[in-house]
């Protein structure tokens, strides 16, 4: 019983962690709440599914596919909406509008290329993995989540380590301090923004040979994202991938103890979260006041 | 910054500025019933009242920005304003024009309760937060037995007399041969209402200390300003209107669901006070009527609706940043 909450609530913190991740990072580059990420996910998910299940090439390709046409969107919407709004408007929160009508923007566009229904790809592999009764997990979900885990280690090293990473940490400590040292803010926020659609794309492409997709998906995957975000504190790599675990354990657990309740896991989860916010503004490692 | 050059003119009643308003108030009153009489359009008083209630909703939206929190949590003070209503209507028998301030005040009350601890949140985190509360409210909806669950509370009567010393003010609406007419009439009296309000508070001292919180919290509580009585008074102001609004449509559509106001409602509220304009008292109300107006008309263009819908919405982000009152600020800042 314990095992099998551990492992259900590890599964499901390892994507989320990959999609507070996206977030995180472009809201510590730009200062842009982005609420399109849950949309940016559900695309990913459809451009795997187009790739896998109707042209028949192999997962690899379709994930492939994912990363590269969500890099191309983020890229395109940082350059040609996000940047001229954000140098003419007077208020940092009109970029939330911007936002918010780009999820409504993405959304309509999923509705005409793919339909309302809830589609999905074949298995990637077959059955399942027994521990004795006490933990039973299928073999997809193993993967999925192993490489989930991988993508979070990849993407923490290429921040740490590379030139690019680099850059885009300074950025994200001090614009202004960034830009004086010589960093072309522009050229990285916009593969910041990139990268952040990317991990978007990303979740939606491994998640899709499980959950399936469909168009309804994008919203509630937002407010999850948010969530996230919160509890590890905004803009904060290690905070994101702590609240994506922290969220997916509390989802696992409360499913579980608070089942005879009916249905009250997310009541729960966000009144606790509250609470805490209100004792710990900030989350557990981000800074004051973002 | 923005507000502080533009509040200069708003105080002060000009003479053109009372043609305006007299003008907006013709519009409403006459001009509209008038126009749908002769179009037969009928449909246009439900699109229009929905557009009056909203803008009330959004009117506390914006009060909530004007001391710089973004607030996208009114979907949850309708719901509960909503609600409020509803029950006191159908299980205690007490009359509708009596639950309206009731719903508007319990919210208020409410909204102190969790505004102390989460005002102290600012920028994205409180956000945040608020857009969690639409969730909250609910999934509470959905697990209280009092609210009756999924299956919501229906067939509520619609709002009866009111009289004072049997002098009768406002028929009963069940007798009346356009409720709809009513409804209109009374959403549009309580949106002028609630806008003179907001223009009052937006030109008094408080509206002043408010602007001071908007531009630097710290500097104003500095020389001597109550920032957190301020900030709470502020957030129950703008939930008492969420409240109403709630209540009302609650009465219009006689029924209320856990889902009747979502979290989408709570950002189509914000948007309405971004694409009016932050810094323009009548900025909501603009907002809202063409956003609801222009979503109402498009429904022509079938699948395309939302696309066309949303496309436009950027196109205008990227026009006018500011907002579309933003327009008028070149000449002079008319509105």
């Amino acid at each position: 019983m314990m095992e099998q909450i551990l492992a259900n609530g590890l599964y499901l913190g390892a994507q989320y962690a990959l999609i507070a991740l996206g977030l995180t990072l472009i809201f510590s580059l730009m200062n842009v709440l982005n609420f399109a990420h849950g949309q940016m996910y559900v695309f990913g998910g459809f451009v795997t599914y187009t790739v896998v299940a109707q042209l028949g090439l192999p997962f690899t390709v379709g994930l492939l596919a994912s990363a590269v046409v969500l890099a191309v969107m983020g890229a395109l919407i940082e350059r040609f909406l996000f940047r001229p709004v954000i140098a003419r408007s007077k208020r940092d929160e009109s970029t939330m509008l911007l936002a918010a009508g780009i999820a409504f923007f993405l959304d309509a566009v999923i509705l005409l290329l793919f339909g309302e229904k809830q589609r999905g790809v074949p298995k990637v592999v077959n059955g399942v993995f027994n521990w004795d009764m006490r933990l039973i997990m299928p073999y997809d979900r193993i993967l999925i989540a192993a490489l989930a885990v991988a993508l979070i280690v990849g993407f923490i090293l290429f921040m740490q380590y590379s030139r690019t990473g680099r850059a885009m940490r300074a950025l994200a400590q001090d614009r202004m301090a960034a830009q004086l040292m010589g960093v072309d803010v522009d050229r990285y926020s916009m593969i910041g923004f990139a990268l952040g659609a990317m991990l978007a794309g990303l979740v939606g492409g491994l998640l899709v040979t499980i959950t399936g997709i469909n168009l309804g998906m994008g919203g509630p995957t937002s407010v999850k994202a948010f969530l996230m975000i919160m509890i590890g504190g905004a803009g904060v790599i290690s905070g994101a991938i702590a609240g994506g675990f922290i969220l997916g354990m509390m989802e696992s657990i409360g499913l579980t103890v608070l089942a005879a309740y009916g249905d009250v896991t997310y009541l729960v989860i966000f009144v606790t979260l509250m609470i805490f916010l209100a004792i710990r503004p900030q989350g557990l490692m981000g800074k004051p006041w973002g | 910054m923005t507000d502080q050059t533009q509040s200069v003119p708003q105080s002060r009643l000009s003479p053109t500025r009372l043609v305006g308003v007299l003008a907006f108030l013709v519009a409403v009153f006459v001009l509209v019933p008038a126009f749908i009489a002769l179009t037969g359009r009928w449909d246009f008083y439900y699109t229009l009242t929905s557009v009056a209630l909203l803008s009330v909703a959004a009117a506390g939206v914006w009060l909530t920005f004007y001391i710089g929190r973004i607030n996208i949590g009114q979907g949850a003070y309708a719901l509960t304003g909503g609600y409020v209503s509803a029950i006191l209507i159908t299980q205690y028998g007490v009359s509708f024009w009596l639950t309206l301030p009731l719903a508007g005040i319990f919210c208020a009350a409410v909204s102190v309760l969790i505004g102390l601890p989460i005002l102290r949140l600012r920028g994205v985190y409180f956000a945040m937060v608020t857009l969690v509360l639409t969730e909250v409210a609910r999934l509470t909806a959905l697990a209280l037995p009092v609210t009756n669950g999924a299956k919501g509370i229906t067939s509520i009567p619609l709002p009866g007399e009111l009289s004072i010393l049997g002098l009768t003010i406002i028929p009963d609406f069940a007798t009346l041969a356009n409720p709809k007419l009513a409804f209109y009439l009374m959403a549009a009296v309580l949106m002028a209402v609630t806008y003179l309000v907001l223009w009052r508070i937006v030109n008094s001292r408080l509206g002043h200390l408010c602007r001071s919180l908007q531009q630097n919290e710290e500097l104003s509580a500095s020389i001597g300003v109550n920032t957190a009585m301020l900030r709470v008074l502020a957030y129950a102001i703008s939930s008492f209107f969420g409240g109403l609004a709630g209540a009302i449509f609650v009465a219009i559509s006689q029924s209320i669901y856990p889902s009747s106001f979502v979290v989408q409602d709570s950002v189509n509220f914000m948007l309405y006070c971004f694409l009016g304009g932050l810094g323009y008292v009548f900025g909501p109300m603009l907002g809202t009527l063409l956003l609801y107006f222009g979503w109402d008309l498009l429904s022509v263009a079938k699948q395309y609706q939302l696309l066309i819908y949303s496309g436009a919405l950027i196109a205008l982000m990227l026009v006018l940043p500011n907002g579309v009152l933003s327009l008028f600020d070149r000449k002079g800042g008319r509105k």
